[in-house]
């Protein structure tokens, strides 16, 4: 054989190769979508969205409460991780001696390997007593699966971060110093305004994964039916929804079970969509 | 009153200082928490004998086959296409709509929840496909967990080889294949190698994922069709169903102690290799 023609033949078989992530996305998304739509239009998808009636064995699906569980837990995780893991990259990136920072950040990102019901573990012995403790309520709660999930993404969230800071040029940084600007006013005002869609993009990021996160979620959010009314309520959220019943259910609550996949689905590719489209405009923005 | 530059600058370091000390505080607490309840159980007989009573009595045998099973089924099916991917993504063709589209797919599978690939591993692999509750079935669905990462780590390990060693090669009358096999993919074996090791502890960690598609039993697998329970999935049900705490603590330092030294070693490889490419 030519070698022309053999290099032919073997792109195109690296090529077929390679459509392996995409379409293993498009299989996913396919049978997914295949499973939970149907019964998501026969209920009605503003009554399935938006109803808070959650009675599988009645025919019953409303899952308006879990989504709302799913928003209030990810939005105080946001508030936990987000603050504390863009601390921890400025502290690393600016304020730390370049010997501690070598120290510290590959010991964050070891901490990123935990599982994450070892996190929801933690959580049940100590945080869920002491805030049942202290601040009352049954100690399950949105507040609980908050702090849990603010610690599972923190190392996420600080070590894309600290890239985003770190890929700001050091003229930036000499430049402002030159001028007479204090190592904060640097910081605040020039290192982070160049790096904000990178940061964005770690926070978003990490949003997609507290979104996500299944098993520390059930461990500590109490997976009661109801609307929380305030952070020391017990919730549901949409995976623990389909964790928690997918091992008995059958029929139309097994479909309705896939149908609350196929709305996390929605939500997890605009945080992902979201995510992209920030990094790359950063990207592009760099580059010139 | 407006603060003075300076002062500012005294409380911003100041709060910052909490917040990370606090932060890697928290996290070492967390591990240090772990070990100290559950290393005095881990015993030579709690690790190599079979759970009795539902796991209140014995050991993790069965599970540490089944997990170690399990993950390397995962990354044999993995990381062979994640490095064709890489390779084809640097090596044979040019940036355009098609890398673009090829990489938006491994971007978007790396954020989808473990939880939807476990519905989708259940509906596909477990019940379409016939392989029940199974570890090749739990093998699959990870494996396209962890695709993304390997091809990831992959393309920069390709992409960090100089370009002076492929105009060598071709100078040398090398064709592309060769090129890529006999020298790029060698002097990249290491940033290739990270990639996996950091798949394998992904798979360790994993718990959602494997409870929808390699079921929950607690026997010894024997073969690649048989239903297993990993130890993340085991140290969930002690713990969530108030089995036995000694043990879960036991499990979870099992669990903690090996994802650090896979996830240390990782990293070691990854500092020889940019050290030599330095």
């Amino acid at each position: 054989m030519k070698e022309a023609t053999k290099d032919k033949c073997i792109s195109l078989i690296l090529l077929a190769v390679a459509m392996s992530a995409i379409s293993g996305l498009a299989v996913i998304t396919a049978f997914i979508f295949k499973e939970g739509l149907p019964i998501m239009f026969r209920v009605g998808v503003g009554k399935f969205l938006f109803s808070s009636d959650w009675y599988p064995q009645e025919g019953s699906f409303g899952i308006f409460p879990m989504i709302i569980g799913s928003l209030a837990v990810t939005i105080g995780a946001m508030l936990i991780g987000g603050s504390l893991g863009l601390g921890c990259a400025i502290v690393l990136t600016q304020f730390c001696p370049p010997r501690l920072a070598a120290l510290l950040k590959p010991c964050i990102e070891l901490l990123a390997g935990i599982p994450s019901v070892v996190y929801g573990f933690i959580g049940v012995v100590i945080l869920v007593p002491a805030i049942a403790e202290y601040l009352g309520g049954p100690g399950l709660s949105v507040l609980a699966a908050s702090v849990v999930l603010g610690v599972m993404v923190l190392p996420t969230v600080t070590s894309i971060s600290v890239d985003a800071i770190q890929a700001v040029p050091r003229a930036y940084r000499e430049g402002s110093i030159a001028l007479g600007a204090t190592q904060w006013q640097t910081t605040h005002m020039v290192i982070l305004k160049a790096a904000w869609s990178g940061i964005v993009a770690a926070i978003i990021l990490g949003m997609g994964r507290a979104v996500g996160e299944t098993m520390a979620v059930i461990m500590v959010a109490g997976n009661t039916l109801d609307l929380p009314g305030g952070i020391l309520d017990p919730v549901r959220t949409l995976t623990s929804n389909i964790a928690l019943e997918m091992g008995y259910a059958a029929g139309e609550h097994r479909q309705a079970l896939f149908a609350t996949g196929v709305t996390l689905f929605v939500i997890i590719m605009a945080l992902n969509i979201l995510a992209l489209t920030v990094s790359r405009r950063r990207a592009r923005r760099v580059g010139a | 009153m407006r603060l003075s530059p300076s002062v500012t600058q005294r409380i911003a370091v100041t709060i910052l200082w909490t917040l990370a000390g606090a932060t890697v505080g928290v996290l070492l607490f967390i591990v240090a928490f772990i070990l100290v309840q559950g290393m005095p159980h881990v015993t030579w007989e709690f690790l190599t004998q079979a759970p009795r009573s539902m796991g209140r009595e014995g050991g993790i045998f069965p599970m540490i086959v089944g997990t170690l099973w399990e993950a390397a089924l995962a990354v044999m099916i993995a990381a062979p296409v994640g490095v064709v991917t890489a390779i084809y993504l640097t090596e044979y063709t040019r940036e355009g709509r098609l890398t673009q589209v090829i990489r938006f797919g491994a971007d978007c599978l790396a954020g989808i929840p473990s939880i939807i690939f476990g519905l989708f591993g259940f509906v596909f692999f477990v019940i379409t496909l016939g392989m029940g509750f199974s570890i090749i079935a739990g093998a699959l669905t990870l494996a396209l967990m962890v695709l993304p990462t390997i091809i990831r780590t992959s393309e920069e390990a390709i992409r960090a080889v100089p370009r002076s060693y492929r105009d060598v090669s071709y100078g040398l009358g090398a064709t592309r294949w060769d090129m890529v096999t006999k020298v790029v993919l060698r002097s990249a074996m290491p940033g290739i190698g990270t990639g996996i090791v950091l798949s394998i502890g992904r798979c360790f960690s994993e718990t959602a994922a494997v409870m929808l598609t390699s079921g929950s039993a607690l026997r010894m697998p024997t073969s690649a069709f048989d239903s297993t329970r990993t130890l993340a999935l085991h140290f969930f049900l002690l713990a969530r169903e108030g089995i036995s705490m000694p043990k879960a603590y036991a499990t979870a330092s099992v669990l903690i102690v090996a994802i650090l030294a896979i996830n240390l070693c990782a990293y070691w490889v990854m500092r020889r290799f940019v050290a030599k490419v330095r």
